[in-house]
């Protein structure tokens, strides 16, 4: 009974929460509001915790269905599933959102009842996007999703904020509405709004081309993927801290698994076809954005224009179409959810003292914040993909299956270790070494209780991950397996049918 | 034939309107200035009274009265009902209003029941005579609505531009009607829809008929290239009024276009498919480009209208039942929607101020979280984001366009739909990220707010579960064409 409803628990539970919050709580009853919001999100990510314990990693069927028929005049069900590649976003999903519920705790002091319930309810809605087997249902949290980002961006963020915020919600509604339109036309050719229907339709190789640009037009924008990725960016750069949070390390998820779910195996024809343009844009995000980041002045630019760099590792992964590549672009789709969310709460940290992201404002911040200085330089070797910590994995196993495809492109893609280095390196020394560097940053504190626990849980799930990567591998083996199965059998039409 | 008695049966709930109409008029001058609550309370209980008898005479056939002059289907019966319910909740959110401003007399409500006459008839008008006495009669109420302010120039001017507009619109509808006429030797619509079948004529004097109808339709949907006048008038007329205008009658309209296009003239449907698909995609571009501009929010609606019946006459154009079905349910989510819309700006209106610009909603969030959450709805259903009924209703007319295999047309209107969003966002924008300019608190009634908050509220609750919105949508217009 319970694992039936586990999924749509999973997604019910914090939007209820939030709106819980939403009703109880407002500025006068400051701690209450967090306390309750507290533990929404808690309860929240222990609902989920039984997609880990009790998913079959041997069936290659999506597990934890439910539904029932929801709108039947369009044949649209309410259906959600979930198999090896959603699993571990969900969680990774529900985790975030606990993160970054303590991570407001005293940063934010206006609004807050409607700010976490915004990450509540967010977090329902991107568990549901990860678990739709109904294209449209997957449509509507996909979109409604944008609705409290859009809020949390425009109400709580920096002085360009209305900017940024706008061009956010704008550039995904685009790419959105066009994929809208080939999920209309795959029901008028199947009758269904079922993803798995649409798995095993034949399409011309033309169909598939254009049906794969729409997709490519709603992911690319969310991964995002070099040309469409200046809204990150300047998202990241005025959303507060804990937005930043979520938009790196499930946002951005959104899109990679969506190419997983949809574009690549709906059109696998096309995807071959078009595997060298995709391996070409992921390689100039891998190495242009590298150098992007390098020349950056304001830290949360560099850790935005990073995790793009650090996405073309996965959208490479994916278009290399062997299991090593496959399994690696999922390890470094949850490493960067880990890691790009523990080097936005380190900017956060020093943001909440100093008031400025500016790397040129600081300077030895280690004397006065050592304890801090220690998870900085963790992160950061872990951004760089030091061995040992969870970057690394994704990153080797990318580059190892990109050498047996082409030696270039895996040149190329190594290139990254240097790069990646270089610029968080080199960001790391100019912030926490040498001499102190003003007054401001003599004044500094060292980390408080609540940011030295936030800290620690994420530093224990990067080194985890990068010790012992078995804990994602083996959920995804028996489902990346299945999918290159998949990709390998042309949808085209037979001839003379 | 029928016999009087069950003519008189089936025409009741007009009767009903048509005679408290007259009743209120009377009664209003034996009232004295306090006691005009009276004729608020009446006509509400007209409107109730009038959906009552609707829904109790609703039979699953279809009948027709007065020798074929009016018909009662479920077609009818659905859309009178939100006519009248949309009327219902039209009247609360104008009482306030009309009383601040000295117009809260027996005139607004007896010419407001006289307009929803109008729009029943249309409704049920199976002959293009009907039809038309619907409209003229929904329409001369509107056009001296408009000048109920008479000492405020702006309406006055906003009236005489829609009376002149207007009643060239009706002249060509009227002239379009007489060629149609010559040519089929009839006013019933489902005559001539038999005769054009069997004749398969092509003269050119059907063409012009045609082209004159559908100009004359467009002209009161407010279509580009006949839409000069909407903005206009949205703007020049008190809201009270423009929330008439902008609402309900788009039923009436809607059931015009399907009584007179489908049901009468769908041996033409090449014809007037391609004039309805050049008007969709004007609309739709012209509406939501022109919207970006304006800093007036009447006037912004305005526009965004237009792009809205842009939309619907995509699914018109779709010809198809799945088409004219999806119109239907855009048509429901549309009043909705503009309900809400106008009401929110009758609600942030008090006692010498017009809420009329879009900086009157600036930092609404700090003045009331709840009725800045409402129009947030309102905005992202308007601009068709999910889960409000808007997506679905932009949902269902574009899967129509594209059955229809218009490809290109779709992603155009997708297109337009994200610049579309951009002004929706804009009024989100200035609500929540903007600093008040005054904190004065919200003074309307408690009934107001109640139905509006519902009204919002359904926005997203029928988005939630659309389902038997579009069963009911599909099975009106099934039994209607079959």
């Amino acid at each position: 009974m319970f694992n039936n409803h586990i999924l749509s628990l999973a997604i019910w539970v914090p939007i209820l929460a939030g709106m819980l919050v939403l009703l109880v709580g407002n500025d006068n009853r400051a701690c209450l509001t967090r306390w309750v919001s507290l533990v929404g999100g808690l309860l929240a990510f222990l609902v989920t915790l039984p997609l880990y314990t009790n998913f079959d990693t041997a069936q290659t069927a999506f597990q934890f269905q439910e539904g029932f028929h929801w709108i039947p005049a369009f044949n649209i069900n309410y259906h959600l599933g979930v198999d090896g590649f959603s699993v571990p976003l969900v969680l990774l999903t529900s985790f975030t959102t606990v993160i970054a519920i303590i991570a407001s705790w005293e940063v934010i002091q206006k609004g807050i009842a409607q700010y976490m319930a915004a990450f509540l309810i967010m977090s329902g809605l991107m568990i549901g996007v990860f678990t739709a087997l109904d294209s449209i249902l997957y449509y509507v949290f996909w979109e409604a999703m944008l609705i409290p980002m859009f809020l949390v961006i425009g109400i709580w963020g920096g002085p360009n904020r209305v900017y940024a915020t706008i061009k956010f919600f704008l550039y995904t509604l685009l790419g959105s509405l066009l994929m809208l339109v080939a999920f209309i036309y795959l029901f008028h050719r199947t009758g269904s709004f079922s993803i798995v229907d649409y798995y095993n339709l034949p399409l011309t190789l033309n169909e598939q081309i254009y049906i794969f640009i729409a997709f490519f037009m709603a992911f690319a924008v969310k991964i995002p993927m070099w040309p469409v990725h200046t809204w990150l960016p300047d998202a990241h750069v005025e959303a507060p801290t804990a937005g930043s949070v979520v938009l790196a390390a499930i946002m951005l998820k959104l899109g990679g698994y969506s190419f997983l779910r949809f574009a690549m195996p709906i059109a696998p024809d096309a995807s071959h076809h078009l595997s060298n343009i995709m391996i070409g844009l992921s390689l100039i995000a891998i190495l242009y954005i590298a150098l992007v980041a390098l020349v950056q002045k304001d830290m949360k630019k560099l850790i935005a224009y990073s995790s793009i760099s650090h996405m073309g590792f996965v959208t490479l992964g994916f278009f290399l179409f062997s299991q090593l590549g496959l399994e690696g672009a999922v390890v470094q789709m949850i490493s960067h959810g880990f890691i790009s969310a523990a080097m936005f709460l380190c900017v956060g940290v020093l943001y909440d003292r100093m008031h400025s992201r500016q790397i040129a404002d600081y300077g030895g911040v280690a004397n006065k914040m050592p304890m801090f200085a220690a998870f900085a330089v963790l992160f950061a070797m872990a951004n760089s993909g030091l061995p040992g910590t969870s970057g690394f994995v994704g990153e080797f196993m990318v580059i190892l299956a990109s050498v047996k495809f082409d030696f270039w492109v895996a040149f190329v893609a190594a290139t990254t270790l240097i790069f990646g280095a270089s610029y968080t390196l080199w960001m790391i020394k100019r912030v926490f070494y040498g001499d102190v560097a003003n007054k401001n940053v003599s004044a500094l504190k060292d980390l408080t209780k609540r940011e030295f626990m936030l800290l620690t849980v994420l530093a224990l799930f990067t080194l985890g991950l990068g010790i012992y990567p078995d804990l994602i591998t083996e959920l995804t083996q028996t489902t990346s397996a299945q999918f290159l199965n998949h990709m390998a059998t042309s949808k085209l039409p037979v001839a003379g049918m | 034939m029928n016999t009087i008695k069950t003519d008189l049966f089936i025409t009741l709930p007009e009767i009903t309107v048509l005679c408290m109409a007259m009743v209120i008029l009377i009664l209003d001058l034996y009232l004295s200035k306090k006691n005009r609550l009276l004729i608020y309370g009446l006509a509400q209980l007209t409107l109730f009274a009038a959906a009552y008898l609707v829904f109790t005479t609703h039979t699953p056939l279809i009948e027709f009265a007065y020798s074929n002059m009016f018909i009662d289907d479920t077609l009818s019966d659905v859309l009178k009902m939100a006519t009248l319910i949309g009327s219902s909740v039209m009247l609360v959110y104008t009482r306030h209003y009309m009383q601040l401003r000295n117009m809260f007399s027996g005139d607004y409500y007896g010419l407001l029941l006289f307009a929803t006459v109008g729009m029943m008839v249309m409704i049920s008008g199976q002959n293009m005579l009907t039809i038309y006495v619907g409209l003229e009669l929904l329409s001369l109420c509107v056009y001296a609505m408009v000048a109920l302010d008479r000492d405020n120039p702006k309406a006055t001017e906003a009236a005489m531009k829609y009376f002149v507009l207007g009643a060239l619109a009706s002249g060509m509808l009227l002239y379009g009607m007489s060629m149609i006429y010559g040519m089929t030797g009839s006013l019933d619509v489902s005559t001539i829809a038999d005769v054009l079948v069997e004749s398969r004529s092509h003269s050119p004097v059907l063409a012009l008929g045609l082209v004159f109808i559908v100009a004359g339709l467009a002209f009161k949907f407010g279509a580009v290239p006949f839409h000069m006048w909407v903005p206009d008038v949205y703007q020049g007329s008190p809201t009270a009024i423009t929330i008439l205008i902008g609402s309900v009658p788009k039923f009436a309209g809607f059931a015009m276009a399907m009584r007179l296009l489908i049901q009468g003239l769908y041996p033409l449907v090449d014809d007037w498919q391609n004039m309805f698909l050049m008007m969709a995609v004007l609309s739709i571009t012209i509406g939501n480009i022109t919207a970006i501009a304006q800093t007036n929010i009447k006037r912004m609606l305005a526009y965004s209208t237009i792009s809205h019946i842009g939309f619907l006459l995509l699914g018109l154009m779709s010809a198809s039942l799945n088409g004219f079905a999806s119109s239907m349910f855009y048509v429901c989510a549309y009043v909705m929607m503009s309900l809400a819309g106008f009401g929110m700006i009758l609600v942030l209106s008090r006692k010498g101020h017009e809420a009329e610009k879009l900086d009157d909603l600036k930092g609404l969030n700090k003045r009331s979280p709840w009725t800045a959450f409402l129009m947030l709805i309102t905005m992202f259903s308007m601009a068709g984001v999910p889960p409000t009924i808007g997506f679905y209703a932009k949902f269902a007319v574009l899967q129509s366009a594209l059955q229809a295999g218009y490809v290109p047309v779709v992603i155009f209107a997708v297109l337009m739909a994200v610049i579309g969003a951009f002004y929706y966002l804009r009024v989100i924008k200035i609500m929540y990220f903007d600093e008040p300019e005054s904190m004065v608190a919200i003074a309307a009634p408690l009934d107001m707010r109640l139905i509006l908050s519902l009204n919002a509220l359904a926005l997203l609750l029928v988005g939630l579960m659309p389902q038997w919105l579009m069963n009911l949508s599909a099975k009106a217009i099934l039994q209607t064409l079959q």
